[in-house]
């Protein structure tokens, strides 16, 4: 599969600039104020390519905050942003069965 | 188990301070992430969806209950208190914090554990029979050869930057439990017509997106050859290998491409200048090698102690684990346990930081404090003394690695898959574990007989779907989650590749297929214990294709 940070730039609806964080990995967005944060909800909606691109760049500037920023689609359901496809909510929810740390012993 | 020398611990430390420095200088800013990329995969670290991934190898796939206990510890002081065996012979942990990767590695090199070359364009991990030195049907044990190429393949200059990531397999044994032939090399220790032991060496051998089963370019080399011919054979894929093309750079493309018997004239044209210099292997080097690997001191004892078969008779589900988890060992008296880390509903392959440290205790007290990790992502205890048995199989029942399914078909082999791999299309281990709730029933399974499923998330088929006897593929369609099946494919020394059963199903649909297919082999197959892999070489595909499809 092409990983998305390779895929050509086309937007065909709302989207977000996401990536992980440097230090522990974790799961970031880019906000309108261009900083990393964890909480979808915070993340900078666009949906035009001049908007995503400048996003875009702006992300991959910041390479001491977040590692391999890419676009990502999102679904908006009123004022609340879901990620766009099952690769995407795997990222911000977590593998989609239960960890086996409560397996066993 | 091989005892690491001074030259080893050296170099696994001076490795871990060297990462030290560049993960500092990461998180600085000194070095971008173009520049820290190739370092940190050089050391094992991936960077996935959630979270930096860190793979361990375990060489040919030998822990001591220290190691184990070690790699407790990471799981539970540096992860999410679990740890996940691959199908090479290594362990990954999925939730590693890179500003913390440094303590873990120093913690691992303590224990002799490192990640290095488990990730890159060079050798990996060099894997083998997890029976290996124990299983009754070896002519010799092949870890010492293993550990002799994993010495000469650790930073090697030469083949560092290698076209593509090259894997290396052995086998002594009769029967491949290491899938040699779908290995960049594989090996296969035998004896000739003379009575000498040499190798069989087969190339190209690969999965992934160009699935091939090796071929045998040298029916016999002699062991002082090992490492000059396996260097030449890495010598002519570098010179040789497609390095403008990631899809065709692998050494099974080169070797189909040019032919087997015109690679092997290349190799031996190499192999002809070195073969008589530095890399000739002096008897008394490999002796020197074999002597580090320390061997039980086994009691002399019989087979079928009273106190076994007396437990065999009294208790049926000892009985039944027995019967499917244990097998013979060329030790009287002995026997080889294999932990199944596939119980029901669970991630194939996981086992808990507890469960490691209950195993690694275990290990001390029934098997000479030596545990094995296998390529079915399963769990083995080589030297189990068969008086212990039934003890043993109460403890491992009490921490959920004694479900008597191993080579069944709920022994699922299943890479991460969409869950945490950011190349995967669709999930694994979801399907894996209702596979196993469909096929929970033991008796059901057990009259199954062997039957080898093995799930990918995508076509780097790190779950070895190819070579499954039902194999699943994931992929993607219009955003949806779709599996490909092939059926008839084998790992062992009849390798061979799954064909093609026809259109792919839908994520919601992939167990009811299965059950299926499975339904359709128990109708078709000759007698009862024809075996799934048998009838469909016997009756071909058609008759599964013709059942599954008309239904849909």
């Amino acid at each position: 599969m092409t990983a998305p940070q390779q895929q050509k730039l086309k937007i065909t609806g709302p989207v977000v600039v996401t990536a992980n964080r440097l230090g522990d990995g974790a799961v970031v967005y880019f906000t309108a104020g261009k900083k990393w944060t964890t909480r979808i909800e915070d993340a900078a909606v666009v949906s035009t390519t001049p908007a995503a691109t400048e996003f875009l760049q702006s992300a991959i500037a910041d390479d001491v905050g977040a590692v391999g920023p890419y676009i990502a689609p999102v679904r908006l359901e009123g004022a609340t942003i879901k990620p766009g496809n099952l690769r995407e909510s795997i990222r911000l929810q977590g593998p989609t069965f239960e960890l086996p740390a409560s397996f066993g012993i | 188990m091989y005892h690491y020398d001074d030259f080893d611990r050296t170099l696994v430390t001076e490795r871990v301070s060297e990462f030290r420095d560049q993960v500092a200088r990461r998180l600085s800013g000194a070095l971008t992430e173009e520049e820290f990329k190739p370092l940190r995969l050089m050391n094992g670290v991936y960077l996935q969806l959630h979270a930096y991934m860190l793979r361990i190898a375990i060489p040919y796939g030998t822990l001591s209950s220290e190691q184990m206990r070690t790699l407790a510890h990471v799981a539970r002081r540096y992860d999410r208190n679990y740890g996940h065996f691959t199908t090479r012979q290594n362990i990954q942990f999925n939730w590693i914090k890179l500003e913390e990767l440094p303590d873990a590695m120093t913690d691992l090199a303590r224990g002799g554990l490192h990640g290095m070359q488990t990730s890159g364009n060079c050798v990996r991990n060099i894997t083998t029979d997890q029976w290996a030195g124990v299983a009754p049907d070896e002519i010799e044990d092949p870890r010492i050869w293993a550990e002799i190429l994993r010495q000469h393949s650790t930073m090697h200059p030469e083949f560092s930057f290698l076209p593509r990531k090259f894997k290396i397999a052995l086998t002594a044994a009769t029967h491949d439990r290491a899938a040699i032939r779908v290995h960049d090399i594989g090996l296969r220790l035998h004896r000739n017509g003379a009575g000498e032991t040499g190798f069989e060496v087969i190339v190209g051998g690969g999965l992934g997106r160009t699935p091939f089963v090796g071929k045998t370019i040298k029916p016999f080399l002699p062991k002082r050859d090992l490492l000059s011919y396996v260097e030449a054979v890495l010598r002519v894929y570098n010179q040789y290998g497609r390095r403008d093309n990631i899809y065709k750079a692998r050494i099974k493309i080169l070797v189909h491409e040019l032919g087997a018997e015109k690679f092997g004239a290349e190799v031996d044209a190499e192999w002809q200048k070195i073969k008589d210099g530095a890399l000739a292997l002096d008897p008394a080097f490999a002796a020197d090698v074999a002597a580090r690997f320390v061997y039980p001191d086994y009691e002399k004892l019989a087979d079928g102690p009273a106190e076994l078969t007396q437990a065999r008779k009294n208790d049926t589900e000892f009985e039944r684990w027995f019967k499917n988890s244990v097998s013979s060992h060329k030790v009287d008296g002995y026997a080889i346990v294999t932990l199944s880390l596939k119980p029901e509903g669970a991630p194939p392959g996981d086992a808990t930081a507890e469960q490691m440290d209950a195993i690694a205790d275990l290990a001390d007290r029934h098997s000479f404090g030596e545990i094995r990790v296998g390529h079915e992502q399963n769990l083995v205890l080589p030297h189990v003394a068969q008086r212990d048995l039934y003890a043993l199989w109460q403890s491992l029942y009490k921490i959920g690695v004694a479900t008597p399914n191993v080579g069944l078909v709920s022994d699922i082999i299943a890479c991460p898959g969409l869950d945490y791999c950011s190349l995967a299309n669709t999930r694994s281990i979801p399907v894996a574990q209702e596979l196993t709730r469909r096929f929970g029933d033991l008796a059901l399974a057990q009259n199954l007989g062997r039957l080898h499923i093995n799930i990918s998330g995508c076509i780097n088929a790190c779950g070895h779907h190819h070579v499954g006897h039902i194999g699943l593929l994931g992929v993607e369609k219009n955003g949806e989650e779709y599996y490909q099946i092939t059926l008839g494919g084998k790992a062992d020394e009849d390798a061979r590749l799954g064909a093609l059963l026809g259109p792919a199903v839908k994520y919601d649909d992939v167990a009811d297929v299965v059950e299926d297919v499975v339904a359709t082999y128990v109708e078709l197959r000759e007698r009862p214990d024809e075996l799934f892999v048998d009838t469909v070489k016997r009756i071909g595909i058609e008759p599964f294709k013709e059942r599954i499809y008309a239904a849909r």
